[in-house]
């Protein structure tokens, strides 16, 4: 599991959001496009690509990208 | 002493399946208190028995449990075949899990749809075959608001076997009037049950949602087992192929 590549699946759940502005230290809740709709899109994306099941507490309690992604690797 | 209560559903056996917890034990529970000799089916052993021990008895009903897991046809066969002359069915077992459309797929797709809709469907039409629900009795599904009202982000596939029911149950009805057996839906909002617990909505969520409710809560699990109750006895004897809407005025707006 690689935190660059977790980065790119991560803005791959957005819409209108540029690229450039994920990185491992986005506050992603700030996100204009943040949303119940992104959140649950980030909780199918990591189902999907790593077969991690994690929760809606586990996003709250994430400030930043990389702060999930570490979570991912306690659940791995 | 004078009693008056054209609720009553003393003499009559009902059938209660997801007895094991939320909706489906409050049903259980009302009906037993309401003087019905309950059968509580479901596939947790030690939640199962916690429902049964908790059914009151002011006549000697003689309550029964029946462990099945109604995904199983097999487990279906053989509830249909250890009951008889049944007054009421509650089809309560179900399933809820948030799931954006997108990401799911067939296996998914298939659970919920076997947990929500085709148990439910098997049962009853096995019942009906074998003749076990006697006339003038009543069925009930345990539908949603979800599916034919409305919906929510990741309630598509949930939404959608909530649909099934409401359509099967207009089907029902109309068939087996003839017989006196009425079918109806109960289409609940919001209930306070564990349903959601292992879920991926956190209690921030929940707090927002309730304020959507004009009657500034969810509902109780007895909020529903009382239009149970009332669907089930012969007060409700000329309704029908209804969807009772029960939802804190959260359809309103």
């Amino acid at each position: 599991m690689n935190l660059n590549e977790f980065i790119n699946n991560f803005a791959e759940q957005f819409d209108d959001t540029d690229k450039s502005e994920f990185n491992a230290d986005t506050l992603f809740h700030d996100l204009d496009e943040w949303s119940s709709m992104t959140a649950l899109s980030i909780i199918g994306m990591v189902d999907e690509k790593y077969g991690i099941t994690i929760k809606g507490d586990d996003i709250r309690s994430s400030e930043t990208i990389e702060d999930l992604f570490k979570k991912l690797q306690e659940k791995k | 002493m004078l009693t008056y209560n054209p609720f009553t559903l003393e003499n009559k056996t009902i059938l209660v399946t997801g007895a094991s917890s939320g909706i489906g034990k409050a049903i259980a529970i009302e009906c037993s208190k309401m003087g019905a000799q309950v059968i509580v089916t479901a596939r947790n052993e030690k939640r199962l028995q916690e429902t049964f021990d908790r059914l009151a008895i002011s006549t000697d009903q003689g309550h029964l449990r029946i462990i099945a897991d109604l995904s199983n046809e097999v487990d279906i066969e053989r509830l249909t075949n250890s009951v008889q002359n049944l007054d009421g069915l509650v089809n309560c077992a179900g399933i809820a899990k948030p799931q954006l459309f997108q990401f799911s797929n067939a296996d998914e797709l298939h659970e919920i749809m076997q947990a929500n809709f085709f148990s439910a469907a098997l049962l009853t039409q096995k019942l009906l075959k074998k003749k076990k629900m006697k006339k003038n009795s009543s069925i009930i599904f345990i539908s949603s608001i979800s599916g034919v009202k409305v919906s929510y982000i990741g309630g598509g596939l949930y939404s959608s076997t909530k649909a099934a029911l409401s359509g099967l149950m207009k089907g029902i009805a109309l068939e087996q009037a003839s017989k006196g057996i009425r079918v109806n839906t109960i289409a609940p909002g919001m209930v306070n049950t564990h349903i959601l617990d292992e879920g991926t909505i956190t209690p921030e969520q929940l707090a927002e949602d309730v304020k959507k409710y004009p009657l500034k809560r969810y509902g109780e699990p007895e909020d529903i087992a009382y239009a149970a109750v009332y669907l089930l006895s012969d007060a409700s004897s000329w309704v029908t192929g209804t969807d009772l809407l029960i939802d804190g005025g959260y359809t309103l707006q």
